[in-house]
């Protein structure tokens, strides 16, 4: 049965009364992460907005085991999990690994691209809010061409964002997908999916930020839809090797055309500094690869 | 007072609700519902509730009709946004 | 020269039922981990630990150890996958060396903050730059502020021991053990180890009993953020600052010296071999003049020891076993009689002077002993040092027992320099 709102669980793992900023896209796509996995997870986590949302000793603020971890050791740290989990025989818990796009295209690759060339066996998510923004929004692997961050404060980042999901689909993994905290049923039905995998599984959720990228709280879910309506977000899943496209990335392909990029521009604050030129670009870099999806899709 | 009573040896930590206090105080508004065009107080039955999906802080109930728990809304607004009867306002 | 001879065919049946086998230092250690069954193993090769890592995947890949062997990417990262690995209950190993001991640098802090009892056998050698593979103790020194207890082995069968007490210790208080042995000098070099049986090390070394709860049932979070000062938990109880659990880390060190010398002292009553001291006291009940060194150079002293007792000179070694936590108070006891102590480290804190001289001048401090103390540092990067050497140091020194100078400044290097 296809979950929706109204049946979905009401079983709450986050718990109110944390510390993510008003409107936190981070603190939706963890409640459904959380949900799809009936909370039957141990959870590991590096220094990251995450571990913010956690708490502070001696009180937390999510309903399931949670096992901190320095920042680069995010896989690594999952991988231990595991190994201690099948050495004491311990069953039925799924390992989650969840990191933020600093953790993950950066300082944490090397661990994470180490436990997916051995094929561990836990669920790695990746939040996206394209810079670090525990310490306050610099600038990551993931943040986007022009985007104003505390260390790109006048010029913008100068390159495109690393492609994680492709970098781990070199890895040869059974399961990788990419959702968006602004389409929460999505991300459920691909932790679900995952769920049921064994190996490494990887998720990307891109995840906006109000106050790194300058925008209304209320305006999380509009941004997150409007990244995906533009073609910057494109929501997928390959499993097996096998590409489909999913949810409102899967309508755009069938019926409509993309936005224009700079509607989505023009509604986040770090990019008021971005050119025109760089706008062109943009525009370039996401129709080619769009098309690119496209012929996936189709193929 | 001593810490010693907590008898911990590491940094274990056991969940609880309010961990950063009661954040309905970080709010300028509060979202109110309009129950005559809420869609499940309307049509009195289980539906939409697409507020408690968006939710970030999980402070809304299931319930009809729908209650927000005031103490805790940090009063992001998102309920408003995604409400497709526009049944909620920031007052 | 001692006379050569042939070992009799009953000595060497009788080596054989007490299991005695040729062991280099990197066997040893993995024997050690095997026995104490060890459930989760994470390493990265590095020069010269790499044959333990060989061995122990060679172990639980033919089934003669039952356990998860993960081939890390890295050092940071094996010593991630034994800290997680070890919070769900799994008895953990890892070995390295240097560059690879200094990768996994933040890994040991964590460890040691979350008290968790990871083993570490730490084959001593050279960090660079320059680069260099040979032996000294630079690198688990480097280590010594981490919160992790440090025993170091003079000899194979002590790398072998030293492991299986390491569990019961680190299990018993809840803080990391690192074993250390000398790079090529043990590591790569043959000696008769008496290996026991897994049974007795069965009844010696009991299951690993964690303090830490992962299960979705009763869900805890683990090294959170810490405030600085105290904080009051749901139900009104007020837990530790950062500073309070960091004051029990301590305090579980500061301890540790009575475990340490139990499981010594049990040690030698299930395998004859005692170990209920902090160091290791040859010749020194009337001497003088201490030598104070550890691991293998500890050995070579011996032999020191004997060349300039024939000199008529009444010198003794004092063979430091336990770096972390360091034994003052039963330091100041044994050197009691000691007006000339001789530190030899294969380590310099650079800046300042070796890192056991330093511990040494501290633990005098406040005592009624008036000795000299000189330091050398030798050994570096695998230069070779001979007993003669280590005596000809010692005669050097001999002034300092008329002057009225009790210390140097800087220590003194025996080098080409």
């Amino acid at each position: 049965m296809k979950v929706t709102a109204v049946n979905l669980t009401e079983t709450e793992y986050v718990l109110p009364g944390n510390r993510t900023c008003p409107g936190c896209a981070l603190a939706l796509a963890y409640r459904h992460i959380l949900k799809a996995l009936d909370g039957q997870v141990i959870v590991t986590v590096p220094a990251s907005c995450l571990t913010v949302l956690h708490g502070m000793y001696p009180i937390t603020s999510v309903n399931v085991p949670c096992v901190n971890t320095p920042f680069a050791s995010t896989g690594a740290s999952a991988t231990g999990l595991v190994a201690g989990l099948r050495a004491t025989g311990k069953k039925g818990i799924t390992v989650l690994a969840m990191a933020g796009d600093g953790g993950t295209h950066d300082i944490g690759i090397q661990s994470l691209s180490g436990a997916a060339e051995r094929q561990e066996d836990f669920i790695y998510i990746c939040y996206d809010n394209e810079g670090y923004m525990n310490t306050g929004n610099q600038r990551s692997g993931s943040t986007p061409l022009g985007a104003i961050t505390g260390t790109t404060p006048i010029l913008g980042k100068r390159q495109n964002p690393k492609d994680i999901a492709a970098i781990m689909e070199a890895h040869c993994l059974p399961y990788i997908a990419t959702a968006n905290a602004s389409y929460p049923l999505d991300l459920y039905e691909k932790v679900r999916k995952a769920k049921g995998v064994k190996g490494t599984r990887f998720i990307h959720v891109f995840a906006p930020c109000a106050p790194g990228w300058q925008f209304a709280y209320s305006d999380t879910i509009k941004i997150g839809q409007l990244a995906v309506e533009t073609g910057l977000v494109v929501l997928y899943e390959i499993e097996d090797g096998i590409f489909h496209l999913t949810s409102a990335s899967k309508s755009l392909a069938r019926k409509g055309n993309l936005k224009p990029v700079r509607e989505y521009l023009a509604e986040q604050g770090r990019f008021k500094n971005i050119t025109k030129e760089q706008i062109s670009q943009l525009q370039d870099w996401v129709n080619a690869r769009w098309r690119c999806y496209l012929e996936r899709a189709t193929s | 007072m001593g810490t010693r009573d907590c008898k911990h040896i590491c940094d274990e930590s056991s969940p609880a609700i309010g961990e950063a206090g009661k954040t309905g105080e970080w709010r300028s508004l509060m979202p109110v519902i309009h129950h005559n065009k809420c869609i499940p107080a309307k049509q009195k039955r289980q539906s939409c509730f697409l507020c408690w999906l968006y939710c970030p802080d999980a402070i809304i109930k299931k319930t009809i009709p729908i209650q927000i728990n005031l103490e805790y809304c940090k009063g992001c607004g998102i309920c408003v946004q995604v409400c497709p009867a526009k049944a909620i306002t920031m007052a | 020269m001692p006379k050569t001879r042939r070992v009799s065919a009953s000595l060497t049946k009788k080596a054989n039922k007490a299991n005695i086998r040729l062991l280099d230092g990197n066997q040893a250690a993995a024997e050690g981990a095997k026995l104490s069954r060890v459930q989760v193993i994470a390493a990265y090769p590095i020069t010269p630990q790499t044959p333990v890592t060989e061995e122990l995947s060679e172990f639980a890949e033919r089934g003669d150890l039952k356990a998860e062997y993960v081939a890390v990417e890295s050092e940071h990262s094996a010593m991630a996958v034994c800290t997680s690995a070890s919070m769900v209950g799994a008895r953990t190993f890892t070995a390295t060396s240097a560059h690879g001991l200094a990768y996994m640098h933040e890994m040991l802090h964590w460890a040691a903050g979350a008290r968790l009892p990871v083993v570490l056998a730490c084959v001593n050698r050279a960090i660079g730059a320059p680069w260099n593979v040979l032996n000294d103790q630079q690198d688990s020194i480097s280590q010594r502020d981490t919160g992790w207890i440090q025993i170091y082995a003079r000899n194979n069968q002590e790398i072998l021991d030293s492991i299986i007490q390491a569990y019961k210790i680190a299990e018993s208080v809840y803080v990391p053990v690192m074993v250390c042995f000398d790079g090529y000098v043990l590591s790569h070099t043959e000696m008769p180890v008496n290996v026991p049986s897994q049974e007795d090390v069965d009844r010696f070394l009991p299951p690993y009993k964690p303090h830490t709860v992962l299960d979705p049932a009763n869900p805890k979070n683990y090294n959170l953020v810490t405030l600085a000062d105290p904080r009051a938990n749901a139900e009104g109880i007020l837990c530790h600052g950062y500073m309070e659990l960091r004051y029990l880390l301590q305090e579980a060190l500061q301890n540790s010296t009575e475990t340490i010398i139990k499981v010594g002292q049990e040690f030698g009553e299930s395998f004859g071999r005692n170990y209920a001291n902090m160091f290791w006291k040859d010749n020194l009940d009337d001497a003088d003049i201490v030598i104070v060194a550890m691991g293998s150079l500890a050995m070579e002293a011996k032999v020191t020891v004997g060349m300039l007792r024939e000199d008529g000179l009444k010198v003794g070694v004092l063979g430091l076993r336990v770096f972390r936590p360091f034994p003052k108070a039963a330091l100041v006891k044994a050197l009691e009689k000691a007006r000339l102590i001789v530190v030899f480290d294969k380590n310099i804190s650079y800046g300042s002077e070796g890192a056991t001289c330093s511990e040494i001048k501290s633990a005098l401090y406040g005592s009624q002993i008036k000795a000299a103390v000189r330091n050398f540092i030798v050994g570096l990067g695998g230069r070779d040092i001979k007993a003669r050497e280590l005596a000809d140091a010692v005669k050097k020194s001999l002034p300092s027992l008329k002057t009225s100078t009790l210390n140097t400044e800087h220590p003194e290097w025996i080098c080409y320099i």
